[in-house]
């Protein structure tokens, strides 16, 4: 229709010349957008990092100066757990795998020039990015950065007697309540944009995987995340008006807040889960040359496991002193909704069946997700049943399992992404070489940092404590909390590879084509990197579904999306 | 440096994008008052005492300003009728009827709540008054929100530019209604 | 954005001519019943009466709204299904939640001032039941 003139007009802007500040800072073009959020989570995914780095010295040497922070008090440690703990979830995986992701992805996928509303988009990643500098600037009040677990749990978040910073927990949840309108105000066009913005002949099922699992997350945090903004500002009220919504003396209560948090904390696993899910989904099937095994089925158990996602929050809950019967509901809900989970693992295993597999980063990454979060989803078992939890809630077990989810969900899941689509996003390929040093480097320390403590769980070592040498039973399990920390130690040592593989491939690296993995879907069609307005011949108009990988009807053994069927070539 | 992206103007839903855009920015403002009216609600009906305390809010004005939103409703869908026609000017005024009403209901909440802060009852008193602070201001700010919106929406309208928005802004302004139409027994009639 | 867009829309709305002024009448009368209402509850002592006009009205003029000025009926089906599956999931919030917070003690916790209040409130009913005032208030069990 109006497109081809259309085009031309977005392709005469490209050309205009443009200021640093217009080009990267203030731009409205998604692909910046993305990139922002990205070297955004990145950056703070190094402080993060850092944090872990500091309290898992502590853990194992207690009370030594640890190198670039100094003496980790008591105080130290708690604030160090607890702005961990948000950053890697709210300022490191929703960026990188929602925002960044969705935004790079969904206009090139789907074949369209941007964004809906690109002026929203830019405002959506000011918003995070003020939020970011809100978070951190906690660290400099009196009092310091709150500490009071990433849960934000009343009352150690709503009496300035037990936070000791009553500035830095407020600073917090507004921190945490700006990153919300940030990635609410993302998600509802990313969600407008797959709904309306399709290419041509796009119908539903021939969308990418990874596009509608990006969707899914965004309306599951749209529909979940409410009652924690409204919960964030009755806690805001606590705080700092007097008010007592959270506060059992005075009529309150605190079980309250731990509902509507975990109303939207646990759909908040599934948020980040299924980008990730996603971009393992584009990578298999791309490096085993095999069409995606049963697309619907998939998509399908998507939607169950979004509408499951939202019965089980109270799983959080078991030993808080809720309702017993309510625990044996939420106890067969959440065994339920490993159900999906499995059966989208399966499924990813039964595309690799019979495929030729190639070994290449992205696809090691890939293989790298289904292996670890297979044992995160499994030891989620124990803890999901109200009986077993009792003895493991708050030990070392559950964070286990829980990094064993949330590290191939947001490192393993990011890596894979971005080592697959680094040549189209910035037109040259990351060396292969180093690519799998820093694979092999990250996966076997990260499970010699967390297998350990699965033992040290069970053993009955509790959470949130900064030195376990005061009790003699636990004591005697030091060598195993050095030994976590050490795997720590190489695992952080070898991302400097990968930082360095990164920023020197980006200026350096070998040239990337279009295609350079002879992939089907719309964004392999656009030039690497691509310009301002994504498509410079024309937005492309779709004739098939997106994994047709050796077709018997085709020689190659692969078939564009775009390309159009051979009787209209004739 | 941009212009609509093709992408605004694509329509494969079969709704406009900015339409569209606001039923879900609905949807989401669904939860948010869901979780606090839910809140409430619980704690109302596990409290028999509050009843008494309710006893206190004033229905007259409650129902004052009932009406005055539902009035402010009728401007906003009046207007969109006239943005359909394409009469930009009339549609315009008809908003800025609408934002006299949003301004009406926020200098009538500004009295009530300035009485019953004088006698006493405020955000701090009992949980019941935090709740009821809390959720009307809640939906005061969306109030002000949606006012500040059709502000601009008006400007553009009577140049007879994005006729569309008026029948989105409007959208929002119907959904606010709707919350405080619950609101009102809630808050008020409950005693 | 573009004036084909527009016409469509408008379009979709020309079979139903809103008589918009009667459907605030409506309104505005529904109003004044959920007003009366309690009155008439609180004299007749049909606690029934003021649930009804109270939350019932207030369900049907949101339904009149929703119907008449956001035409949601009108729009396409998904619009209904967004709106109702955040709705479902606030009644889920609730069922999940309410077990919980409406009690005044659990296993391993109580809320002491709770109790004191409604130990108060129930002695204050108790006697004003002994007045011969029997039923008055607590319209909310």
């Amino acid at each position: 229709m109006a497109t081809a003139p259309a085009t031309h007009e977005e392709h005469d802007l490209g050309h205009h010349e443009q200021s640093f500040w217009e080009k990267y800072v203030f731009s409205t073009d998604h692909k910046v957008i993305a990139m922002q959020y990205m070297f955004t989570g990145m950056a703070m995914a190094l402080i993060g990092g850092f944090f872990a780095y500091a309290f898992r010295m502590q853990l194992a040497y207690p009370g030594m100066e640890v190198p670039g922070w100094g003496l980790v008090t008591p105080n130290d440690y708690n604030q160090l757990v607890t702005n961990h703990g948000a950053i890697m979830i709210f300022w490191v995986a929703m960026p990188v795998l929602i925002a960044a992701m969705g935004n790079y992805l969904i206009p090139l996928m789907l074949g369209c020039d941007d964004m809906v509303f690109p002026k929203l988009n830019r405002l959506s990643y000011q918003i995070f990015l003020l939020s970011a500098v809100v978070l951190l600037s906690s660290f400099f009040v009196s009092g310091g950065g709150f500490g009071g677990a990433w849960t934000m749990y009343p009352p150690l978040s709503t009496k300035a007697e037990y936070s000791l910073t009553q500035l830095g927990s407020t600073i917090f949840v507004v921190a945490v309540a700006l990153e919300f309108v940030a990635f609410l105000l993302g998600g509802i066009n990313f969600i407008t944009t797959a709904m309306n913005s399709r290419a041509p002949g796009m119908k539903l099922y021939d969308v990418p995987m990874v596009v509608w699992m990006i969707v899914v997350a965004s309306i599951l945090f749209m529909a979940s995340v409410g009652p924690l903004i409204a919960g964030a500002i009755m806690m805001l009220f606590d705080q700092n008006l007097g008010t007592a919504f959270f506060d059992p003396d005075r009529a309150g209560d605190p079980i309250l807040w731990q509902h509507l948090f975990w109303f939207f904390g646990h759909p908040e696993v599934y948020v980040v889960l299924l980008p990730a899910m996603g971009i393992v989904a584009e990578i298999i099937t791309t490096f085993s040359r095999k069409k995606l095994f049963a697309y619907r089925t998939i998509l399908y158990t998507v939607f169950g496991t979004g509408v499951l996602s939202f019965t089980v929050w109270a799983h959080h809950q078991f030993v808080a002193g809720i309702d017993p019967r309510m625990a044996h509901v939420f106890t067969v809900t959440t065994l339920l909704i490993s159900v999906p989970i499995a059966e989208m693992l399966f499924v990813y295993i039964a595309t690799l069946y019979g495929g030729s597999i190639e070994y290449s980063t992205p696809m090691l990454w890939a293989l790298a997700f289904l292996v670890e979060f297979l044992i995160g989803g499994v030891t989620g078992i124990y803890l999901g049943a109200s009986g077993g939890d009792i003895y493991m809630h708050d030990t070392y077990f559950v964070l286990a399992h829980f990094h064993y989810t949330f590290f191939p969900i947001a490192i393993i899941g990011t890596y894979a992404g971005v080592t697959y689509w680094f040549p189209k996003m910035f037109g040259r390929h990351m060396n292969e070489f180093w690519g799998k040093v820093h694979f092999w480097g990250t996966i076997i320390p990260f499970n010699g940092i967390f297998i350990p403590l699965f033992f040290l769980g069970a053993g009955g070592q509790h959470r949130r404590i900064a030195d376990f040498t005061v009790y003699p039973e636990l004591a005697q399990m030091q060598p195993w909390r050095e030994f976590a920390t050490v795997a720590l130690l190489i695992m952080l040592a070898f991302q400097v590879i990968f930082l360095w593989n990164f920023f020197y491939s980006m200026f350096r690296g070998r040239k990337a084509e279009k295609n350079p993995w002879k992939a089907n879907t719309l964004e392999w069609v656009a030039p690497s990197p691509p310009p301002h307005g994504n498509f410079p011949d024309g937005l492309p108009t779709v004739y098939r579904a997106p994994y047709e990988f050796s077709h018997p009807d085709h020689d190659e053994d692969y078939w564009p999306q775009n390309e159009p069927p051979a009787e209209q070539k004739a | 440096m941009s212009g609509t992206p093709i992408a605004t103007t694509r329509s494969a839903a079969g709704m406009p994008t900015g339409k569209l855009a606001v039923w879900w920015l609905i949807g989401s403002e669904i939860v948010i008052f869901g979780g606090v009216l839910a809140s409430y609600i619980m704690h109302r009906l596990a409290h028999g005492g509050w009843s008494e305390e309710a006893a206190h809010t004033n229905t007259w004005i409650g129902a004052l300003n009932t009406m005055v939103l539902l009035t402010s409703s009728l401007s906003a869908v009046l207007a969109h009728q006239a943005a359909e026609k394409g009469d930009g000017k009339k549609a315009s005024k008809l908003l800025w009827a609408t934002i006299v009403g949003a301004v009406t209901f926020m200098i009538v909440k500004a009295f009530e709540w300035t009485e019953e802060i004088t006698h006493g009852y405020t955000i701090a008193s009992s949980t019941f008054w935090s709740f009821y602070y809390t959720a009307a201001g809640i939906h005061a700010s969306h109030v002000l929100a949606g006012a500040i919106c059709m502000y601009y929406v008006a400007k553009s309208a009577a140049k007879g530019e994005h006729l569309h928005r008026v029948e989105n802004v409007g959208l929002y302004w119907h959904f606010v209604d709707v919350v405080w139409i619950f609101l009102f027994p809630l808050l008020y009639i409950a005693k | 954005m573009s004036e084909a867009e527009h016409s469509e829309d408008a379009h979709a709305h020309d079979g139903h001519e809103h008589n918009y002024i009667r459907i605030w009448g409506i309104l505005v009368v529904l109003l004044i019943i959920s007003v009366v209402g309690p009155f008439i509850g609180e004299y007749t002592e049909i606690q029934a009466i003021t649930l009804v006009t109270a939350f019932g009205i207030a369900a049907y003029k949101a339904y009149l709204v929703v119907k008449n000025f956001m035409h949601m009926t009108a729009e396409k089906a998904f619009v209904s299904y967004i709106v109702v599956t955040c709705l479902v999931f606030m009644f889920l919030l609730y069922a999940g939640t309410a077990p919980d917070v409406m009690k005044s003690e659990g296993s391993g916790w109580e809320k002491p001032l709770w109790q004191q209040q409604e130990a108060e409130y129930a002695a204050r009913q108790a006697a004003l039941a002994h007045g011969g005032e029997d039923g008055h208030g607590d319209d909310h069990h």
